[in-house]
């Protein structure tokens, strides 16, 4: 047979399909950013600029860290990806709004560093680094993560902030004037607005759920996890006396106060360290959310989101293994 | 707004059929050679019963049967064979061709005896007879569907007019066209495993298709056409079927097994001009589309027709970067040159930008993907099996079920090439399970 003439034009050749969505890594990772921004606005509202501060420093030192590891283990420099940029924001958003602008460089370096990198990277960790940077710093300086700044909004403005607590904190140590709804000072209001303390992007109820409706609508996160998450909070909240030393919170106090919002909504539902099918973000939440009531009602801490996500995170690839999709025709 | 009948998973995509599916389906005249590929349908290739040299009548034997799954080859035009031997392909290792000069002096063709009231053997012989394969792409024998397992009842038998792929037109054509050859197939298979019932199946972008084959079959008792709802794969068997019938093929079963036949709108238009008119399978219709094409379109054109006289067909190939791929966007095999011959399986070549979109990224467990597979896969999962060599789990968990439709590429916002990580499994598995 004929040889084949060289081709007078060269195509590409690819596996199919030949058609493709169009998302990409930085896209998912950037509508995030855009979403997280509503809070980071609220959060400079209420505490002003060492806020923006906080958060810059954060997202900074997270993006650098990942440069220079992914730099010094020869491998392609993907921090335009935006994925460490989430990480650095979110773990700013955790932390108190008076914390010194070492502790977040800190805490992005070592949640890059050990909570991403140290798994293989972008994709590999087990545990969700901004939540790792942050139980870091918690545990390594304890007084200055439980510090807490007044709202510039608040009538306790000026308050010192030693004296000062979040709703939740308040609770726990039954300091009745910062409990909601006891004397007037703080209301339940307050907490769906933003007026009350707390880290920084945790604080505005009305921003988180901006931004959660956002990437629903984009369809980056699922309904099932923040529903079940914050369900079983409440209804846990409802059902379950407080320990007898503590003030006891309504359900819709439990649900707007601390950092639940924040969690169900954007960390309980990063994509790397939670389950993949709807059963599985089910079992992941209500997980995460009997873990937060218990440790809210009768742990040591006022909060216990954060944990509840880290420990639900260990269980993902079981949840995973056993929530897989029944395969057509079987 | 209706509801129209679907299934559970798959993709919305840009359809592009605006290009094409306004226009009529026009004959190209036979090219100055062909090239005749044997292995053009699923199990083994016919065997080759002409020499070089010899002259031959379109429409003449030139390969035979090689055992039950296998089909007859014809000569797409009269004149002189000029070589049989290896041709490059675009998938895998070069293949067995023959290779045919044309005649243009001779324009007569060679045909089998029309049949009237044929018998469900005499309709399966002919299909064996006429080379009669799945056109839609896979290429098993017809003969051999028609032929279901003893044990099994066939209810239904079902044309499959979703053509759910993007850009194609070839199936809508038809059923505008060439309704009544359609109907008459539909007939015909229906009589050769006893169906009872015939259902006639397009998706919901097709609706003048679907009023032209209500008109025609509306006589028929036991003809229905079904509407089903714009999604991809609609098309694929077991899709279909559990979109018009609520049943599930049981996993690495056949549509037999729950009672089904079913082919595709060109097959059933062959099988009818094989049966009334003789005509042996030597031509097909393509849907040549794309970005920049200047006069895009629907061709009949002969087996063996080379790809290039395709693009002539329609205006030449544009500047720029291109991708050119046999088949739809989604499932269709992008070609390194212009050379290669339509074959029987052959529905479309697309002309498309080329992309230089990232790829094989991490996989961020977005859950995307299994989201959109049609078959309950999670393929995240069985891309990595893949990747990491683990065949046992790899088959554990569904890949042979894979049916390549790429909506799980297609999502996946790391770019990875899932489908190609899959195919290689299951070839995998092939060779270890001989």
């Amino acid at each position: 047979m004929a040889a084949r003439k060289q081709p007078e034009r060269l195509f590409q050749v690819t596996p199919a399909p030949h058609f493709h969505s169009g998302e990409t890594i930085p896209r998912v990772m950037w509508a995030v950013v855009i979403s997280l921004a509503p809070a980071l606005l609220a959060g400079l509202y209420f505490f002003g600029w060492r806020s923006l501060q906080i958060s810059v420093t954060a997202v900074v030192a997270a993006v650098l860290t990942e440069a220079a590891i992914q730099r010094l283990r020869g491998r392609p420099v993907t921090v335009s990806d935006g994925s460490a940029a989430v990480a650095g924001l979110l773990l700013a958003f955790n932390l108190p709004p008076g914390v010194p602008l070492w502790l977040p460089a800190v805490g992005a370096v070592f949640g890059i560093a050990v909570g991403k990198h140290a798994f293989g990277g972008l994709g590999q960790n087990i545990f969700n680094p901004a939540l790792v940077g942050r139980v870091f710093v918690m545990h390594s300086w304890l007084g200055t993560m439980t510090t807490w700044t007044p709202p510039r909004t608040s009538l306790y403005r000026g308050v010192d902030a030693l004296t000062y607590a979040t709703p939740l904190g308040a609770a726990k140590e039954a300091v009745e004037s910062l409990v909601p709804g006891a004397d007037g000072l703080v209301s339940t209001a307050d907490m769906f607005w933003g007026n009350i303390g707390g880290c920084i992007g945790e604080t505005s109820a009305l921003a988180l759920l901006l931004g959660g409706a956002f990437l629903l609508w984009r369809g980056y996160i699922r309904w099932q996890t923040p529903v079940s998450f914050i369900a079983a909070v409440g209804i846990l909240a409802w059902l379950l006396p407080a320990s007898e030393d503590a003030l006891a919170l309504t359900p819709l106090q439990h649900i707007l106060g601390g950092g639940l919002l924040l969690g169900a909504i954007f960390m309980a539902t990063d994509m790397v360290t939670t389950p993949v099918t709807g059963t599985g973000m089910l079992i992941f939440g209500t997980g995460c959310g009997v873990i937060t009531a218990l440790i809210r009602l009768y742990g040591g801490f006022p909060e216990g989101v954060c944990y509840s996500i880290l420990i639900m995170n260990a269980f993902t690839p079981l949840i995973d293994r056993y929530t897989r999709p029944r395969i057509f025709g079987t | 707004m209706p509801r129209f009948l679907t299934f559970k998973g798959g993709v919305r995509l840009s359809e592009y059929k605006e290009l094409t599916e306004g226009r009529k389906i026009r004959d190209l005249p036979p090219p100055d050679r062909v090239v005749v590929p044997l292995a053009q349908n699923a199990g083994s290739p016919p065997q080759p019963v002409v020499e070089k040299g010899q002259e031959v009548e379109e429409g003449e034997v030139i390969a035979e049967p090689d055992g039950t799954v296998s089909s007859t080859l014809h000569a797409p035009v009269s004149g002189k064979i000029a070589a049989i031997g290896d041709y490059p392909v675009a998938a895998g290792p070069p293949d067995q061709a023959i290779e045919i000069e044309t005649d243009p002096g001779k324009t007569s063709r060679r045909l089998l005896s029309p049949l009237t009231d044929p018998t469900p053997d005499e309709i399966r012989s002919r299909a064996l007879e006429a080379g009669i394969v799945g056109l839609g792409g896979a290429g098993f024998p017809t003969q051999v569907k028609l032929a279901p397992p003893e044990d099994a009842e066939i209810e239904y038998a079902i044309i499959n007019g979703a053509e759910c792929e993007p850009f194609l037109t070839v199936d809508y054509r038809l059923m505008l066209e060439e309704g009544r050859r359609v109907i008459d197939g539909l007939k015909l298979m229906m009589a050769a495993v006893g169906a009872g019932e015939g259902i006639i199946a397009v998706e919901a972008n097709k609706m003048e298709a679907f009023y032209k084959l209500q008109a025609l079959a509306h006589r028929e008792s036991d003809i229905r056409v079904e509407i089903l709802r714009v999604k991809y794969p609609q098309g694929g068997e077991k899709q279909l079927i559990a979109a018009l019938l609520g049943r599930e093929v049981p996993a690495g079963g056949l549509p037999a097994e729950v009672g089904c036949l079913v082919q595709n709108v060109a097959t059933a238009a062959a099988l009818a001009a094989a049966v009334r008119e003789g005509q042996p399978l030597i031509e097909r219709v393509v849907t040549v589309a794309g970005s920049g094409l200047k006069k895009p379109g629907n061709f009949r054109v002969r087996i063996g027709t080379p790809y290039r006289s395709l693009v002539e067909a329609a205006g030449g190939l544009p500047e720029g970067e291109l991708k050119i791929v046999s088949g739809g966007p989604m499932m269709g095999v992008a070609l390194a040159g212009l050379d290669e011959p339509v074959v029987k399986g052959t529905s479309g070549l697309l002309v498309l930008p080329a992309d230089h979109r990232p790829r094989n990224l991490p996989c961020l467990r977005c859950g995307d993907c299994l989201r959109a597979c049609p078959m309950g896969l999670v393929p995240s999962d069985l891309g990595t099996l893949v990747e990491q060599e683990r065949w046992d789990e790899f088959a554990e968990q569904g890949g042979r079920d894979c049916i390549e439709c790429g909506c799980c590429a297609y999502v996946c916002s790391s770019g990875r090439d899932l489908v190609q990580l899959i195919k290689l499994g299951k070839e995998e598995l092939k060779k270890r399970e001989k």
